[in-house]
């Protein structure tokens, strides 16, 4: 089998899977539907990992070719093509992989629903648009994998479609993804116009040519093209990577179903992004404007979605948050230029964040779908392997040493400390800062979750048991990459070089290799040794301190808390009013501008004038022209002959 | 002046007051009567421009058909002769108003346009046809349209024997229809009865 | 002498009385069919006229088919006046206005 066929059916297997289990879905049967789309994605899975193996260990050089060409128009070529080199190799593996646990938890998690074949269909549709995303090499494919996603995410928000909030919650979702999808269009459009190709190594290959071109936006100004290009693309990675103020709908996301939130919400989708970013390293790195708008706005996600993560009671949306509060992470890295760090982390944070997520599945199930944690409690012991599984995803979250998350949110810490950018102190401060409020909420969840006195009712409390094996397994088998990916990984990913062939970074701007990698000389043990002393070691320690302090020893004291800080609370409770924000100013001038254009355009312009108006003046005038028709001959007859007299009359006087 | 001048302006003078009379006596019956004596005048005309087969025709079919059908359909209609002339002063200004515009406007035209110094070209001489011309033309240019013509006719005849035919209950006619579909018991009886020789 | 000007006035002259006819006639549908059949006369006097002048034959061709067409129209024309009257018991102008918007 050639390496074409193999990277041809990694995306294919899951798209047939698809195809098979939604539009077959009465003739192959629950267990057919799982059956097939688990033998896909599997399949998808282990090609994935034997490309990594020949991308990472075996030297496969990068392959950039086209599969099909769709359309050539005006020397434009809009085609299907693969991209593969360590970047996208990493992605494939990491999609499928949790793909592949989810689909499995799924079976768990989904088992009593109706729509269990759909569901599989749709993890299987997204997991072929994802990799589609990912093995792109032109920007139309890109965009294509973009909006399929995007496509999936909708129908997986929406999936239990009779719930109202679930189906607000997809609209919502859809629509807070347009805008930034406006921006992302306009970024490619820009490209296409200003670079004439859609295609990867084209535009990389034409980017100097253009990069001291300015253009003129709103009158005269006169603003470079490279900044108004990233920036437009970026606010499509806003949009679906979940960063301020574009977040709005990811929270509201976790009215999908668990595995949903674990696989799309959490691990993929939502970094494809920070991918885009990364993959697109060579245009980002020419603006530092850009560079320093992505930091500036990561650090604001990092920081402000985590202290909202404080006060959340749902279980899933405390991960929500936290999975923004990373998300923001991974941004602030991209600003910094340390893309691979970023895309280390965001490896690592796919890993954990199933994981917690499945975890928090997994309670859910237990619990008979309630996810209120103030109807929790003392879990730990009905449910011993999740909230082990679910103490290593935290401290993987928290960055405690030599879990997976310390190694990447460690060295994004430090990257932004030697990042030279405007806007580089607020951002050190902001992860700084996260590093507290991640551990405070993440153990708050825990404590609340699994440990203290239980409030669970007592008919809870007699169902409360350990979730079977289809859900366990795969928290089992995403908890060993939690615990170890990172230090087994961090040297040669960051390091080793490994992903220098996809990532771009200008001298003056590398972090990575001219700061970090002095302290990183040791090797990964010593690194993670010297975490323990690192100050941001001691801030997590102090996150952890004051949660156990409240949430086991003193659970009164958030009470007290509460009251002494209302307006803290309430600002945080309701999420800086950025619902209200977008509900009263984009919805409502939306609403405005089209009740408007309803009352005045639509009901009286084009209804009442155009519409009712002309049959309104047809019937005014034939009701006068009526009075003419007398019925009465000699009546005709005289407006003939009057008629036949101007007719001669014309004779006469014209000649 | 030549004799045939002088006979154009005695018919023509005729014609205009018949036509005048036509429209203003009050008994359809003296109008159908007026209309019929502008058509000889009309046809009168005719002859002096030489064309001796139309003015028969207008004579036989005007004269001979279409105005005793005219005759007909006024005596058969019981008109009032009164009523018919109401409101004829009420209109006379306005219809006299405009025949006159019209009138005026039509002299305007052709009084000015050359026709006033047209004079009539010499006649034929005695062995000229008149009517075999014209029917050179109608059965060989205008043979299509000579027999849409007898169409039209058959038409308008069809068309005014199915518009005033009506069936009266009193009157007897007979049913094909039901002459057809007559059966044998409905009409014959067959009696069994002694012969005469029997009875002896 | 005689000119064409002369024919084609009295045929002007002619329609223009059977105009006058049709517009003062209120009561009678007759005398509206015989201002018709004066107008026809009118326009066939313009024809033969012109025919006889211009020494053109196709012009009384014209006037034969007028005439039969004109018979047509008054015979039909007439029966249509029979079934009028035989519905209404008139036939006075003023009294048909069915066709009245």
């Amino acid at each position: 089998m050639s390496i074409e066929t193999v990277l041809l059916l990694i995306p294919l297997l899951p798209l047939v899977g698809s195809a098979v289990a939604g539009l077959l879905r009465h003739q192959v049967g629950r267990a057919g539907a799982h059956w097939i789309t688990i033998l896909a994605v599997a399949g998808s899975a282990a090609l994935s990992a034997w490309v990594a193996w020949q991308v990472f260990f075996n030297g496969l050089p990068t392959l950039d070719y086209s599969v099909y060409t769709w359309a050539v128009t005006d020397g434009i070529t809009f085609e299907v093509g693969f991209l593969v080199d360590s970047l996208t190799a990493l992605m494939m593996t990491v999609v499928t992989f949790v793909s592949l646990m989810v689909h499995i938890y799924t079976i768990g998690y989904m088992h009593d629903d109706p729509g269990y074949q759909r569901f599989f269909a749709y993890i299987n549709l997204f997991t072929f648009a994802m990799l589609m995303l990912v093995m792109a090499n032109n920007f139309m494919q890109l965009f294509f994998g973009w909006e399929a996603v995007g496509l999936v995410s909708y129908l997986l928000i929406g999936f239990w479609f009779k719930k109202d909030t679930a189906v607000r919650a997809n609209l919502k979702a859809f629509l807070v993804n347009r805008v930034g999808d406006f921006g992302f269009l306009l970024g490619i459009a820009a490209i296409l116009v200003y670079m004439g190709s859609l295609n990867y190594a084209e535009v990389f290959a034409a980017v100097p040519a253009v990069e001291g071109t300015t253009i003129a936006l709103f009158g005269d100004t006169q603003w470079s093209l490279m900044t108004v290009i990233c920036i437009c693309l970026f606010i499509g990675a806003m949009g679906k990577s979940a960063q301020v103020p574009l977040h709005v709908w990811l929270p509201d996301s976790m009215e999908g179903p668990t595995p949903i939130s674990a696989l799309i919400h959490a691990a993929t989708m939502v970094t494809a992004g920070i991918f885009m970013v990364a993959r697109l390293s060579p245009i980002f790195e020419t603006s530092d404007v850009a560079l320093s708008f992505i930091l500036v706005i990561g650090a604001v996600t990092a920081l402000f979605m985590g202290l909202i993560g404080i006060v959340q009671n749902d279980i899933k949306r405390v991960v929500a948050y936290s999975t923004l509060s990373q998300l923001g992470y991974m941004t602030v890295a991209l600003g910094a230029s340390a893309y691979s760090v970023a895309i280390f982390h965001l490896m690592t944070h796919a890993f954990f964040k199933a994981l917690l997520f499945l975890g928090a599945g997994s309670v859910i199930i237990a619990l008979h779908h309630k996810q209120d944690m103030r109807e929790m409690g003392g879990l730990a012991k009905y449910m011993p392997i999740t909230a082990a599984t679910a103490w290593i995803g935290s401290l993987a979250l928290i960055g405690f040493p030599f879990f997976s998350g310390f190694f990447s949110k460690d060295l994004i810490i430090e990257a932004v400390h030697y990042a030279e950018r405007p806007g580089a102190g607020f951002a050190y401060f902001a992860v700084m800062a996260g590093v507290v409020i991640t551990a405070l909420y993440t153990f708050r969840m825990l404590y609340l979750t699994f440990h203290g006195p239980t409030r669970m009712d007592e008919e809870t409390r007699s169902h409360a048991h350990e979730t079977p094996a289809v859900v366990t397994v795969p928290l089992i088998l995403l908890a060993i990459p939690s615990l170890a990916i990172g230090y087994f990984t961090v040297e040669p990913l960051l390091f080793g070089g490994a992903l220098s062939d996809s990532i771009v970074v200008r001298e003056v701007n590398d972090v990575v290799s001219n700061k970090l990698a002095a302290k990183f000389d040791h090797g990964a043990f010593a690194f993670a040794l010297h975490g323990f002393m690192t100050p941001v070691f001691w801030l997590a320690m102090l996150g952890v301190g004051i949660s156990t302090y409240i949430y086991l020893f003193n659970p009164g004291l958030a009470d007290t808390i509460k009251r002494r800080l209302y307006l803290a609370w309430t600002i945080l409770d309701r999420k800086y009013g950025f619902d209200e924000l977008w509900q009263k100013v984009l919805a409502g001038a939306g609403l405005g501008i089209a009740s408007g254009l309803s009352k005045g355009g639509d009901r009286t312009v084009i209804d009442g004038w155009l519409v009712n108006g002309s049959a309104r003046l047809v019937g005014r005038v034939s009701g006068a022209m009526r009075q003419l028709q007398s019925g009465f001959l000699f009546h005709y007859a005289f407006v003939m002959v009057v008629a036949l007299v101007a007719l001669v009359a014309s004779f006469v006087l014209l000649r | 002046m030549p004799i045939i001048e002088i006979l154009f302006y005695l018919f023509s003078g005729v014609l205009v007051l018949s036509a005048l009379s036509v429209i203003t006596v009050g008994n359809p019956i003296h109008a159908a009567l007026f209309l019929i004596l502008s058509f000889f005048s009309a046809a009168c005309i005719w002859m002096l421009l030489q064309a001796e087969f139309l003015a028969i025709t207008l004579v036989l079919v005007y004269v001979g058909a279409v105005m005793v059908l005219f005759l007909f359909v006024v005596m058969m209609l019981d008109v009032h002769v009164a009523s018919v002339r109401e409101g004829f002063a009420r209109y006379l200004p306005a219809g006299v108003l405009v025949a006159l515009a019209m009138a005026v406007q039509l002299f305007l035209v052709i009084w000015t346009r050359g026709m006033e110094t047209m004079p009539m070209p010499a006649g034929e001489g005695d062995e000229y046809s008149h009517t075999s011309m014209i029917g050179e033309l109608l059965y060989s240019e205008y043979l299509y349209a000579f027999e849409i013509a007898a169409v039209v006719l058959l038409v308008a005849i069809i068309a005014a024997i199915a518009l005033t035919h009506r069936r009266r209950p009193e009157t007897k006619h007979q049913d094909p229809a039901r002459q057809v579909r007559v059966k044998r018991d409905e009409r014959l009886r067959v009696v069994k009865m002694k012969s005469e020789g029997e009875e002896a | 002498m005689l000119t064409l000007a002369h024919f084609i006035t009295l045929g002007a002259l002619l329609f223009c009385i059977a105009l006058a006819g049709i517009f003062l006639n209120r009561k009678n549908v007759l005398i509206l069919l015989m201002c018709i059949e004066l107008m026809l006369l009118s326009v066939n006097m313009n024809f033969i006229a012109f025919s006889r002048f211009l020494d053109v034959l196709d012009g009384q061709v014209f006037v034969f088919f007028i005439l039969t067409v004109a018979a047509a129209e008054a015979a039909i024309g007439l029966a249509l006046l029979v079934v009028l009257f035989r519905n209404r018991r008139s036939i006075s102008v003023e009294d048909i206005s069915d066709l009245r918007g």
